[in-house]
């Protein structure tokens, strides 16, 4: 390595007590700016903390519940025993009715992100309406879109499916894992359009005008070019869709949720149990308080691993298309 | 990069015939277009030969890529956008409310300022275009992309990696890319606003010496800002100013005698 130092630059002329001058001031110690980068990562630590604690304390008490049999039992109507009791209808009421709420909200999410930002006009009254609309949507307590479901999907579209396909017996017309889901789906679509809206205007205007420019329809641009770019992000809406909704239990309180079910949901118009609802039961119907304490525990500890499992599947497969269109960059 | 003869890219046109000595094939008449309330483009009456290159020139918002974006309809995509007069191509009115949009943009391709190849392969990039207009058999795709390639000078360049991925080429191939998906549809008119600005002055030169070879077969528009590169590749040269149309003829005219005084400041750098 040869160094060059900058005294090499200096003409030969300059004396040493111009060059003493060149020198730069030492740093300061600067109070506030100490004061504040030290508040902020406080802060953060405060977080990591709380989290921590939640983590720790459910992990603890609740690791000893945790067995094969646990998790793979379908229990009799006494589940506050727990040397019987299970959680396998909760485990898969919770996982099925999320995953009929992604079948439902990725779809309907990601086409309202694209009327919005490919098609709507930007300053239309109707844009703004959409807009609006969306946003509210996203502040409405849970339990209000609980008794929404009840009185639109059950009392409204069940029981007229009912009047019009089963003579008025009662088979849609009550609470059902699909009344659930779809409210569920209607809760989560704000968080699926708001991030398939950014991942759409995250691509470049320069890729669909070069489609346009080539003779592309609109429709072929949008399938072709603009979705599968956007596809990472709806994916993120959808992982954040899935967290939001995994352990929500205001919206199924009155759309499909039960208190005891002696077999497996099989079917859309069954209802289900579900592990957060349980956790619900478990705390306040126990007749014995220190008793059911372990399996209320294992119980928060298996909904949280639930939840934790769904994002995995979901963040495994957006990093699979990332890699491929990465592949591509 | 040797192969590239000086000689070539000095000024083509040295004879001083007026524009309208060529057959008009692209035919403007009071084409006037408004944002809004703004009028960006006043009343220009301009008629384009065919197979030559026609350079728009002027300085920043004067209008000439606004009347570029014109020939081909992109302007459609803009909100709140009016054009009035008429466009023909190749006795056409573009305008007329019976015409296919989707058609005229095959006809009339485009190459962008700044080079937007999709991400996916090179193969796929110029497929793209082939496919939207009906071109799927594989020994036809392959032998239309090769085509292509080797009609925008990039074939020898890329043809050991046609399926690896085109944001992995320089500016200046993927600059040519975008000619080559270009011209892989046979267009009639290329248009090309600035396509060279973004380059190093190597990359330009190879698209410069693409563009008069490629105005053999297609009738080419350019916009640029870089008066040398109008004088050496144009035919023809149209100066704009605060959207207007001050002057148009030869390239030759236009550079040496113009004959309005705002052309001979523009062109010699006093404004611009």
């Amino acid at each position: 390595m040869n160094t060059v130092t900058p005294s090499q630059y200096l003409p030969e002329s300059s004396s040493d007590t111009t060059r003493m001058t060149r020198h730069f001031r030492a740093e300061k110690f600067d109070f506030w700016s100490f004061f504040f980068s030290g508040l902020t990562g406080l802060a953060t630590l405060f977080i990591l903390g709380i989290l921590a604690t939640i983590l720790l304390n459910i992990i603890v008490n609740g690791w000893n519940g945790l067995s094969w049999h646990f998790v793979s039992t379908i229990p009799k109507k006494d589940f506050f025993d727990i040397h019987t009791t299970g959680v396998l209808p909760m485990i898969v009421g919770t996982a099925f009715r999320v995953i009929v709420m992604t079948i439902f909200v990725i779809p309907v999410g990601v086409i309202t992100a694209i009327y919005l930002t490919e098609y709507a006009a930007n300053t239309s009254v109707i844009t703004r309406i959409i807009r609006a609309a969306v946003n509210n949507l996203a502040g409405v307590p849970s339990i209000v879109f609980g008794l929404f479901g009840l009185g639109f999907f059950i009392n409204f579209v069940g029981k007229n499916m009912d009047k019009l396909l089963h003579n008025a017996s009662a088979v849609w017309g009550q609470p059902a894992l699909i009344w659930a889901s779809l409210t569920l789906a209607v809760m989560t679509l704000p968080v699926v359009i708001v991030a398939t809206e950014e991942s759409l205007k995250a691509i470049p205007p320069g890729l669909r005008e070069a489609s346009l420019a080539l003779g592309a329809t609109k429709l072929e641009t949008i399938l072709k070019i603009v979705l599968p770019q956007a596809l990472p992000g709806i994916m993120t809406g959808g992982i954040l869709a899935v967290s939001r909704a995994a352990g929500e239990v205001a919206p199924i309180l009155f759309t499909g949720v039960a208190y005891y079910m002696a077999s497996l949901p099989s079917h859309l118009s069954d209802q289900f149990m579900d592990l957060g609802y349980h956790v619900f039961v478990l705390s306040t119907q126990s007749p014995n308080i220190e008793q059911t304490r372990p399996i209320l525990y294992a119980t928060v500890l298996v909904l949280l691993m639930l939840t934790f499992a769904l994002n995995i599947v979901a963040i495994l497969i957006r990093a699979r298309v990332r890699k491929k269109l990465r592949a591509l960059q | 990069m040797a192969e590239i003869v000086l000689s070539k890219i000095e000024p083509q046109n040295t004879s001083t015939a007026p524009a309208n000595a060529v057959p008009p094939f692209i035919e403007i008449e009071k084409v006037s277009l408004f944002y809004s309330a703004s009028q960006a483009l006043k009343n220009i009456n301009l008629s384009l030969g065919e197979k030559i290159v026609t350079a728009f020139i002027g300085p920043s918002g004067c209008g000439k890529s606004t009347l570029l974006r014109c020939l081909n309809r992109m302007n459609d995509l803009i909100d709140n956008v009016r054009i009035d007069g008429s466009i023909k191509i190749g006795g056409h009115n573009i305008y007329a409310k019976d015409v296919d949009v989707i058609e005229l943009r095959k006809r009339v391709g485009m190459v962008f300022q700044k080079s937007n190849p999709f991400p996916k392969s090179i193969y796929e990039n110029v497929a793209y275009g082939l496919r939207l207009h009906g071109v799927t058999a594989k020994s036809d795709l392959d032998a239309r992309i090769e085509e292509s390639l080797r009609g925008a000078a990039l074939w020898d360049e890329v043809k050991d990696r046609l399926h690896s991925s085109a944001l992995g080429l320089s500016g200046g191939q993927q600059q040519r890319l975008c000619i080559a998906r270009a011209i892989a549809i046979k267009p009639e008119v290329i248009l090309m606003d600035e396509p060279a600005s973004a380059l190093d002055p190597i990359a330009t030169a190879r698209i410069e010496d693409l563009i008069l070879d490629l105005k053999k077969e297609f009738t080419i528009v350019i916009v640029t800002h870089n008066m040398q590169q109008a004088a050496r590749i144009s035919d023809h040269t149209a100066f704009f100013y605060m959207g207007e149309l001050i002057e148009f003829g030869a390239t030759a005219k236009i550079f040496t005698n113009p004959s309005q005084k705002r052309t001979e400041d523009y062109v010699t750098g006093r404004f611009g």
